[in-house]
């Protein structure tokens, strides 16, 4: 296939290439932080996680439309506001569902799944009958557009530069928190020994709220993010589900490192398939390797190992 | 939905829509004999459809729950809009219509099941319904098994023909040849790239494409791409396409992927004013989801475009907001649902009975003039004969008609030389 092309253009192609592997890897880590929060800190399978990140979104398109109507002076700058509205909308929807629902069914994970799948088909109906059956239009502000001229043939999309920026920072932020703060000490603390750690003073429910909260929130940012390359519709949250799940599963449900790696391995091997043959092989073979990488490591690539 | 729910829903319906109804372009082709004296049911009925002395009941079977919710909401509201204005008029053989709605809800069984309780249960003389391939597949055999009449709304793949379903949209060789023809000899494009989603409409169609192009327009596919569907990532795609640079990308991706594809194609610097980019799957509804700016320089290949300016349409864009809202746009497949029960009408009158064979054996020949595409007409083999179209997108999400076929293209599910 390479026959007819020159080395000029093969060179570029393999840079931007480079990029859609690397911008397909910022998305997926994006996506699975919040779920490896609850599944790994938490053992809480979340199937409603997809409709936690249209959440976000909505609330990035009403914000997008407050702006247009009242501050279009402001309109460049909205992004940022509707990041920070969509971490909050769907951090306290996820507090008050682990209030609600899931702090009932901790003894029973697999519960969760149940349970998550029928508060998921909920919000998919609470979003159709608030924001209509078709899809939205999200307006993005003109310097978010487009692409980055770096050469003639090398232009990389702007919208995947921002993405990647976005998960570095939140990717840093979540790692920050679990590891150095006092809090994240406590969340560690209550995977590792729920019954010690309330003997030593740790308030555990509401640990679990917050993580729960976080987890969520962040799915909300990742939502919001994704307005930029998908589409916002009540159903939209299912087009991320499995691919967050694998990522999540692969990488070993307890280990941030471990949620990256899988991401990196996932989207490399994915998308320099998908060069290489139809969209549709390439998701088959990758879903193979997963498959077989987990039946000769079924704890995923990196496992937290824990007295059991 | 029970009928109370429905009459409750109907009647501020009915009174909106009277209030816009000024006029109404079919009005003025009315047969006579809605006007006469009503028949005897006896003699309109003879097989026990549900109709009485002054109604007649039909089925609305559509998704208003699931994934299909975001493309059938169109169709409902079309045809519920035609059968306010079928009843503002009149009726049908001096009955009103009165309309049993079902959700499919995304689910294929359940559209079985329901056609099932539509036909056996509550006796509708026909079912305005289904939306995908896969839904009209699972409820055909109920409808040939219990002689049901289903009005289908939606462009399709073709490869079907059934005297118990009128098919009111484009089967694949109405809305793909002309199309490329067109883009073809106004472009002077030779070299194609495929993109579609993975399931049997677009693999179909792309299908015929290829044969067209290769066969008859001497021209190369130099690419020829399937993603699942829901897939979000296109950057890979996109970057061979760049690669192979195309004369023109020809796509059928559908659903929440559309929306990702031409925003990562606009992100990835590929300027469609430039880069010709014909669509078989994008029409005004789905660019409400995409984004008039991410996708405005694509050529789509319809057969109605809301722009569309013929005094028909002119009639039927207003009373169709005025009940739905201003907001509302309606795509080709809306225009689409908007016919059949305007068609069973007609058929009923032309056969002067409700009964299924006779509407089946009625319809070849049928003839709607107050169709906002135009006018159309029912072939022998139940699919429509009708223009074929191709709309520019702009920016503000509606199309700029661009070329249509000088004369009606007959329909052709079964293209010899094509499969």
């Amino acid at each position: 296939m390479f026959g007819d092309y020159s080395i000029g253009d093969l060179g570029s192609i393999f840079v931007m290439q480079g990029f859609a592997g690397l911008i397909l890897f910022s998305v997926y880590v994006l996506m699975a932080l919040g779920l490896a929060i609850i599944f790994g800190q938490m053992g809480v399978i979340n199937m409603a996680h997809g409709e936690f990140m249209i959440l976000g979104a909505y609330v990035t398109w009403m914000t997008s439309n407050l702006f247009q109507t009242y501050l279009p002076s402001l309109f460049s700058g909205y992004f940022f506001l509707a990041m920070i509205l969509a971490f909050v909308a769907s951090g306290a929807l996820g507090m008050l569902v682990e209030w609600v629902l899931i702090r009932h069914l901790y003894k029973r994970p697999l519960d969760t799944l149940l349970a998550t799948w029928g508060l998921s088909l909920m919000l998919q109906q609470a979003y159709r009958s608030v924001f209509g059956a078709r899809e939205v239009g999200v307006e993005l502000p003109q310097w978010m557009l487009g692409s980055l001229h770096v050469t003639d043939s090398i232009e990389v999309p702007i919208n995947g530069v921002f993405v990647m920026c976005l998960t570095v920072l939140i990717t840093i932020g979540v790692a920050y928190v679990m590891y150095k703060s006092r809090w994240g000490r406590q969340v560690r603390a209550v995977v590792q020994n729920r019954i010690m750690a309330g003997a030593v003073g740790i308030n555990t429910e509401k640990v679990d709220r917050y993580t729960f909260g976080l987890g969520c929130g962040i799915a909300g940012v990742a939502g919001s993010a994704f307005t930029m390359i998908g589409s916002t519709g009540p159903t939209s949250g299912q087009l991320y589900i499995v691919d967050t799940f694998l990522v999540v599963v692969f990488g070993g449900a307890a280990s941030l490192i471990g949620t990256i790696a899988s991401a990196f391995s996932i989207s490399q091997t994915q998308s320099t398939l998908e060069f290489f043959m139809s969209g549709s092989m390439a998701k088959v073979l990758t879903l193979l390797a997963v498959v077989g990488i987990l039946m000769l490591r079924p704890q995923g690539l990196f496992a937290l190992k824990v007295r059991k | 939905m029970s009928d109370e729910a429905n009459k409750g829903l109907l009647s501020p319906l009915r009174r909106k829509l009277l209030m816009g109804m000024a006029a109404v372009p079919a009005i003025t082709m009315l047969p006579r004999a809605s006007f006469a004296q009503a028949p005897a049911t006896s003699a309109v009925n003879t097989t026990g459809l549900a109709v009485t002395d002054t109604e007649v009941t039909v089925g609305i079977l559509h998704s208003a729950t699931g994934t299909m919710a975001i493309s059938e909401t169109g169709s409902i509201e079309a045809e519920k809009l035609a059968i306010e204005q079928i009843n503002a008029m009149g009726g049908v053989l001096g009955r009103k219509i009165k309309f049993i709605q079902e959700d499919g809800a995304s689910d294929w069984p359940t559209f079985a099941e329901k056609a099932k309780k539509l036909l056996v249960n509550d006796k509708v003389a026909a079912i305005m319904g289904c939306w995908t391939s896969a839904s009209r597949k699972a409820v055909l055999p109920v409808m040939e098994q219990y002689n049901g009449m289903l009005y289908y709304p939606t462009f399709y793949e073709g490869l079907e023909q059934s005297k118990n379903v009128i098919y009111t949209g484009q089967e694949a060789t109405q809305q793909i040849l002309a199309g490329l023809n067109w883009i073809a000899k106004e472009k002077g494009a030779k070299s194609f790239f495929f993109i579609g989603s993975d399931y049997i409409w677009p693999r179909t169609s792309n299908k015929i494409a290829r044969k067209h192009v290769e066969n008859v327009l001497k021209g190369k596919v130099v690419g020829e791409e399937y993603y699942p569907l829901g897939n979000t990532q296109f950057n890979s795609v996109i970057n061979k396409i760049k690669l192979t640079k195309p004369d023109v990308i020809f796509t059928d991706v559908v659903g929440g992927s559309n929306v990702a594809f031409y925003k990562q194609l606009k992100a990835a610097g590929i300027d469609l004013a430039k880069q010709p980019l014909l669509t078989i799957s994008v029409t005004e509804d789905e660019i409400d989801g995409i984004g008039g700016e991410n996708i405005a320089g694509a050529y789509a290949c319809m057969k109605y475009f809301q722009s569309l300016d013929n005094p028909n349409n002119k009639t039927f864009v207003p009373a169709f907001k005025k009940l739905w809202g201003e907001k509302t746009v309606i795509g080709d497949v809306t225009q689409a649902a908007y016919l059949g029960p305007w068609l069973w009408k007609l058929t009923v009158e032309k056969a002067g009975s409700f009964d299924v064979d006779k509407i089946a054996a009625a319809s070849p020949g049928v003839e709607f003039k107050g169709a906002p595409e135009g006018y159309v007409r029912i072939h022998e083999n139940h699919h429509l004969w009708s223009k074929t179209r191709v709309g520019r997108a702009k920016l503000d999400g509606q199309f700029e008609l661009i070329y249509e076929t000088a004369d009606l293209v007959e329909p052709d599910p079964f293209p010899k030389g094509y499969q």
